[in-house]
């Protein structure tokens, strides 16, 4: 890994230059709410956030993305999309939406390649800004890798270390994107180093919430009929906000949207919250009760997806507490099913 | 071939049987890709499944129910139940269609070889195992004795007719065919399909039984077939879940961390036993 640092200074002249090549997506604060959105100037960038309300998956995995377009009824006619959507940096995403991508990648490589996803992932540069300033339900520590101030799953780190960044290229496409770059990133200093892991221990201190994630796949198999999930679910709407916020949740719906004339295949983020999600044309819906939707939620993050593919699907973004409208605390969920006497 | 797996081949309505009429009647639709080289590299077991869609209406994940060995076609047979299968229905020979696939894990076709097969279908849940039966009869001399168990509502309810009436002639192949409720002129058995198993009552011996129908008939089934001594390793049965899919991504098919569509539908009674979810 090669270490940079850029001067605060310089940092507008830095993005620029990256605006001049790639699409450019970055955190921008409107009415309070920060999301990431392309940039072509970046005095648009707050770089003041701690974390954007809708995870950097959209990007990449779309809320709503035509699959193909086709003329309706019974003749057949198909015309493909191009799945390609330009070179494109995210700039300033966060250590653990990083990692969302690289949970995401199981799902959308795998015998069928998923285009769309696929596509854009593989166009697509992390430039990712240290979580300096972590928020009050982060638990990205819970987990056995990343961390607030990780470069594991980015292209280029970025850390602020008071007036200027300490830069980490992490990979091939960082070391492109960062090669022409050399008037304004100078090599770190031994000093530079040490102050970095100063913040980066600083960083990880702020983090007061914790869950045991040891053994978690394991002790979810065994309690999965314990009523302890009536009483989670209980004060559950079904809003579905904890999915559709999630940076790592990946289900869909398909739907053919028409006109007389035209018509496209589209798809849309879906809710495992929501009762139509499993419910079959006969009437039949194997999981009818909330009870059912809500342990699925948990188990899909915690043992199902460990048992595929060995990484939990959860990064301690902390969007899904931030945001559940009854206060639904996916830490103390994990917390008391750990705790759940067998 | 197609590299975009949600994009499917066009594929023209050749044929369409009308299996069984009323509220939910059922078709049998013989579909034929458009382009050779794609029917000729469509290459599936049986077991397998297709998404079948009608561009504006949207997709639904079907057991394909002809056999392999029946070259140039795939048949999927359909009841008419939600949007997509209802406007399915409205079709007519040379409408067009898009299918992708095959998807899923298929019956163990080469493993049951020199085995005795029992089949135990009910309602729609006999197109799945159509394809095994007539991919089994194909190859007759591969297999052992054959028992194929059928139930229906009542006989305007029977699926397949005239092959039942063919393999009813062959001395190879022992057809028992059910209604649920008694009819003037019916000759055959009257009353549910785990009954019937009873009756028929299958040496568990070098056997296999497959069986798909509605959930509760295939619990009773499960039942019978553990009091008759088969193991649940010699019982095997397909699933249908909703999807959207078909390639293990949407989400809505799983059965704990299984999805239906890409780890079945095909599965042993031993390994539902230990699975944990709901379905």
């Amino acid at each position: 890994m090669d270490r940079f640092v850029l001067s605060k200074e310089k940092t507008p002249k830095f993005i620029t230059e990256i605006i001049a090549k790639y699409n450019v997506f970055a955190p921008v604060e409107n009415e309070g709410i920060t999301l990431f959105k392309q940039i072509k100037n970046p005095s648009e960038i707050n770089l003041e956030f701690s974390n954007s309300k809708v995870p950097p998956k959209a990007l990449l995995f779309k809320q709503t993305e035509t699959l193909f377009k086709f003329t309706p009824g019974v003749k057949g006619k198909i015309d493909p999309m191009d799945t390609n959507g330009g070179k494109t940096v995210v700039f300033g995403i966060r250590p653990c939406d990083a990692k969302s991508f690289a949970i995401l990648d199981h799902v959308f490589k795998g015998d069928y390649e998923d285009p769309y996803y696929l596509t854009k992932r593989e166009n697509t540069i992390l430039v990712g800004l240290g979580c300096t300033h972590p928020d009050v339900n982060c638990f990205c520590t819970s987990f056995d890798d990343g961390g607030p101030v990780s470069a594991e799953y980015v292209d280029v780190l970025l850390t602020d270390i008071g007036d200027k960044y300490f830069v980490e290229v992490k990979s091939d496409k960082g070391k492109h994107l960062t090669k022409t770059m050399n008037k304004l990133l100078i090599p770190a200093t031994e000093k530079d180093g040490k102050k970095k892991n100063e913040v980066e221990k600083k960083a990880v201190d702020i983090i007061t919430r914790h869950t045991k994630t040891d053994g978690i796949v394991d002790k979810l198999d065994k309690i999965f009929d314990n009523p302890f999930w009536k009483n989670i679910a209980i004060k559950c709407l079904g809003c579905g906000t904890c999915t559709y916020l999630c940076p790592t949740c990946h289900c869909f719906d398909i739907q053919d949207e028409t006109t007389m004339s035209e018509g496209a295949r589209i798809r849309v983020w879906d809710t495992c919250m929501n009762p139509e999600y499993t419910l079959q044309a006969s009437g039949y819906n194997p999981r009818p009760e909330r009870m059912n939707r809500v342990r699925n939620r948990v188990y899909h993050k915690y043992n199902y997806y460990p048992k595929n593919y060995d990484i939990i699907a959860c990064v301690g973004c902390g969007r899904c507490i931030d945001n559940c409208p009854v206060n639904i605390d996916i830490i103390d969920v994990v917390t008391e099913a750990g705790e759940v006497k067998v | 071939m197609n590299t975009n797996p949600y994009q499917p081949w066009l594929a023209t309505i050749d044929d369409i049987q009308e299996e069984v009429g009323g509220q939910r009647a059922i078709k049998t639709f013989k579909l034929v890709f458009q382009d050779k080289n794609i029917q000729n590299d469509f290459n599936f077991l049986p077991g397998q499944c297709t998404m079948v869609s009608l561009f504006g209406k949207g997709e639904c994940f079907f057991a394909i129910s002809s056999s392999p060995t029946q070259k140039g076609y795939i048949e999927v047979s359909v009841m008419k139940l939600g949007k997509v299968t209802s406007a399915l229905h409205e079709c007519e020979p040379g409408d067009v269609v898009g299918v992708r696939g095959p998807y899923g894990n298929s019956f163990d076709v080469e493993g049951w070889q020199g085995k005795n097969l029992v089949f135990i279908g009910g309602g729609i849940g006999q197109a799945p195992l159509r394809s095994l039966i007539n991919y089994v009869v194909d190859n007759r001399k591969e297999y052992g004795k054959l028992d194929v168990i059928y139930g229906v509502r009542s006989s305007k309810d029977l699926s397949y007719k005239q092959e039942f009436a063919e393999m009813e002639k062959r001395k190879d192949v022992n057809v028992h065919l059910s209604i649920d409720v008694e009819e003037e002129g019916w000759k055959k058995f009257v009353g549910f399909v785990p009954a019937h198993l009873l009756r028929v009552k299958p040496s568990p011996k070098n056997s296999i039984a497959i069986t798909c129908g509605p959930p509760i008939m295939i619990k009773f089934v499960i039942q019978n077939l553990e009091q008759l001594g088969f193991t649940e390793e010699q019982i095997f049965t397909t699933l249908e879940m909703r999807m959207k899919c078909g390639i293990g991504k949407c989400g809505r098919c799983n059965i704990g961390n299984l999805y239906v569509c890409k780890d079945g539908p095909v599965f042993s009674y031993k390994q539902l036993k230990n699975i944990q979810g709901e379905r």
